[in-house]
């Protein structure tokens, strides 16, 4: 390997993608290439840095400095003073006083352990880090009910939502006799403020890959989905080349390393519907259907795609398997409680001094979230509330700051957790201007197969839209609260049973902003 | 002509909705004809009234024309709570349309839609297949003049 002085790690996503990324680039090799520095600075081009600046960013290291917002205009400037004479260029800054660098804590990290270090889009990279290791052992050297065993001994729960057990859920699909098993991936990621899969796609397909792989081999399925939403261009343009490498590399296809072991994977786009994300609607919508959930039971585990065996994980779900399957269950405990294992990937967003991707041990608590992964709250701001788990999530306010965040402390809660995307609202925002806006969401996404939650999403909207006017009372307010405690219990699947989760908790933690607005 | 998109699609149910894809991407208007639903329901031995169902039951394809650009503005929370009506404002002025028309040009569409999952950049909206990031009235106006200059 060559050695470097130094590595540019440039960001490429669909933001940086949009300021112009890509002739940046040009433009910064040329110019390293007319200074004579391109024998010492490795620039690379990869997914997720871990903060999210404007436009184009990129990090050096060793220094770990982050830029953010470059234009070609600054590429001479950065050449001149930093690559060549080592001296950070603050302007251009992310945090131009140095104080502060997102803490990437590469020990703690295993779902995003390559993001932002490798090339995504190179097969070799990720195999050069170990990668396809856990494949080849899965499927060479343990049999079916060894790999169940690891991943129910890990306690990997599901991160998509649910949090079930993933262990459980593949031994119940592993010894049924079908012509035909599929594993699908959910990757439909549509809760407002979550991207946490995207970010994970983008960064590191191979790894989703991977613990699919793994997957399919554990329940005994030949055939393999990713549903994706249609949005996702860039991971779906990664991941289908990731695919097409593990095909041509012969790590997937047919008779996998000798072992007589088949297996396909394909890519399935959606065509934005929210509901789409709930397992069974996923089902229906593959086979080319309206996305209505189905009900349950059976399980997808029992009869799920073309009513056949099915398995359904989230892509944070699948992406912690390698680890698991090469290091092990033990060492995987050590990450997380004892009761919910393993880490946890966040994205911060709002009014904190630095939005970005973070992935900290189960059970850390949201107030070190904030200080300590996302530099506390923007210069000026106070903390009011965090919006976590986006519309089918909670209000938490400051005194919930140092709940434990992890499936087992946050139990009935625990759909809040999957979705890891934490908004955080300064002292200025309006709780009651955020409950509009997700009970319109919920409106909007409703699919309208039952009752309880097309009427009911409809009349919660026209409720909060009343009280927002301040034309409402406080019997509106606890209107609100019955239709939704209604919908709960009646409602056919998860979306209709998730408004009342934002609807209590801002009643419950906010009930004066409520009074005073109906009071008007 | 839609037949040529189709072919290249096994004939079975669960290709319909990248087939609808496809067909709404190249068609310069953005939708799926009568006569797009027809095809394919030749095609795909389905029922049209499948076809509709399934086309009017998700959010990104469209029975009626539209414009050359679909401009899709976010409206969840979180691109909400960073202004996203205000975005609007500003489109709906400078495009002179509300929300579901298309310009007299034919060249803009706007819609409002759900989380693109890239609310670490709110406000966003993406036109076609490009995402535009923390949106200012400012920046949007200098999009709009861009797109407009290249039709
Ligand atoms: C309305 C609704 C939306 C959902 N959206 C998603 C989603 O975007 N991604 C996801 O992984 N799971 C989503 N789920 C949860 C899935 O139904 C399912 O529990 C999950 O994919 C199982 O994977 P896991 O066990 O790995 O978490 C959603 C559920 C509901 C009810
Ligand atoms: S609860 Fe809502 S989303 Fe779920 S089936 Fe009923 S109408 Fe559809
Ligand atoms: S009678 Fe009203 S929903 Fe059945
Ligand atoms: S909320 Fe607008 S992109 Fe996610």
């Amino acid at each position: 390997m060559k050695y470097y002085r130094s590595h540019v790690l440039i960001g490429i996503n669909e933001t940086s993608l949009a300021a112009g990324v890509e002739s940046f680039i040009k433009a910064l090799r040329a110019e390293l290439s007319k200074t004579g520095l391109s024998d010492e600075i490795n620039l690379l081009e990869t997914g997720p840095l871990g903060f999210f600046g404007k436009g184009i960013c990129l990090t050096v290291y060793p220094e770990n400095v982050n830029y953010e917002n470059l234009k070609e205009a600054d590429i001479p400037e950065l050449v001149q003073e930093h690559f060549l004479k080592g001296r950070p260029v603050a302007r251009l800054m992310l945090d131009s006083a140095g104080k502060f660098s997102p803490k990437f804590n590469y020990k703690s990290r295993i779902v995003l352990r390559n993001s932002g270090i490798i090339d995504p889009e190179s097969i070799d990279d990720y195999i050069g880090t170990g990668g396809y290791e856990a494949w080849e052992k899965a499927l060479t050297k343990m049999q079916p009910k060894d790999i169940i065993e690891e991943v129910k001994e890990s306690g990997l729960r599901g991160r998509g939502g649910a949090g079930f057990p993933a262990g459980v859920k593949w031994s119940f699909t592993a010894p049924l006799e079908a012509k035909q098993k599929y594993v699908v991936v959910n990757a439909d990621e549509g809760e407002p403020g979550t991207f946490k899969d995207r970010l994970i796609m983008e960064g590191d397909p191979h790894q989703l890959l991977e613990g699919l792989m793994i997957c399919a081999r554990a329940i005994g399925a030949t055939k393999a989905y990713i549903y994706i939403r249609g949005e996702y261009k860039l991971c779906i343009m990664r991941l289908q080349k990731a695919i097409d490498d593990c095909r041509s590399y012969g790590i997937i296809g047919e008779n996998i390393f000798e072992s007589g072991f088949d297996l396909d994977i394909q890519i399935k786009i959606g065509a934005g519907a929210y509901v789409c994300g709930e397992e069974t609607a996923m089902i229906e919508s593959l086979e080319g259907n309206r996305g209505h959930p189905r009900w349950k039971p059976p399980f997808p585990g029992v009869k799920g795609l073309w009513q056949a065996p099915t398995v359904v994980n989230n892509v944070e779900t699948l992406a912690n398997v390698p680890f698991i399957i090469i290091k092990g269950a033990q060492e995987y405990k050590k990450f997380g409680t004892p009761q919910c294992t393993g880490t946890k990937v966040y994205t911060i967003l709002g009014d904190v001094a630095y939005p970005g991707l973070c992935e900290v041990d189960m059970g850390t608590t949201l107030r070190t979230i904030i200080n300590e992964y996302a530099g506390g709250m923007k210069k000026g701001f106070k903390f009011k509330a965090a919006l976590v788990g986006g519309a089918a999530g909670m209000f938490l306010s400051e005194k919930l700051l140092d709940v434990k965040m992890d499936l087992a402390s946050l139990d009935q809660y625990s759909a809040v957790l999957g979705s890891g995307a934490i908004l955080v609202m300064n002292e200025h925002q309006s709780i009651v201007d955020m409950l509009w806006s997700i009970l319109r969401f919920f409106r909007h996404e409703s699919c309208g197969k039952c009752s309880p939650c097309k009427t009911g999403t409809q009349q919660l909207y026209l409720l909060i839209s009343k009280i927002k006017k301040g034309e409402g009372t406080m019997e509106d307010v606890e209107l609100m609260q019955n239709i939704a405690e209604a919908m709960q219990q009646t409602s056919f699947c998860a979306l209709g049973q998730s408004p009342i989760m934002a609807i209590r908790s801002a009643i419950e933690n906010f009930r004066d902003e409520f009074i005073a607005i109906t009071q008007k | 002509m839609y037949k040529e998109i189709c072919v290249k699609y096994a004939p079975n149910k669960d290709n319909l909705i990248h087939i609808l894809h496809e067909i709404q991407d190249t068609h310069p208007q953005h939708y799926i004809s009568a006569d797009a639903v027809k095809e394919i329901s030749e095609y795909l031995k389905l029922p049209e009234n499948h076809i509709y169902g399934v086309l009017t039951f998700y959010s990104m394809y469209s029975t009626t024309p539209r414009g050359k650009n679909i401009i899709r503005l976010c409206e969840s929370p979180p691109c909400y709570i960073k202004g996203s009506y205000n975005i609007l404002r500003k489109l709906k002025t400078l495009l002179g349309v509300g929300v579901g028309e298309t310009t007299k040009d034919g060249v803009f569409t706007l819609e409002l839609c759900a989380c693109l999952g890239v609310c670490g950049n709110a406000p966003v909206m993406m036109i076609n297949d490009d995402v535009y990031g923390d949106l200012s009235e400012e920046k949007v106006e200098d999009i709009i003049e861009k797109i407009r200059g290249r039709n």
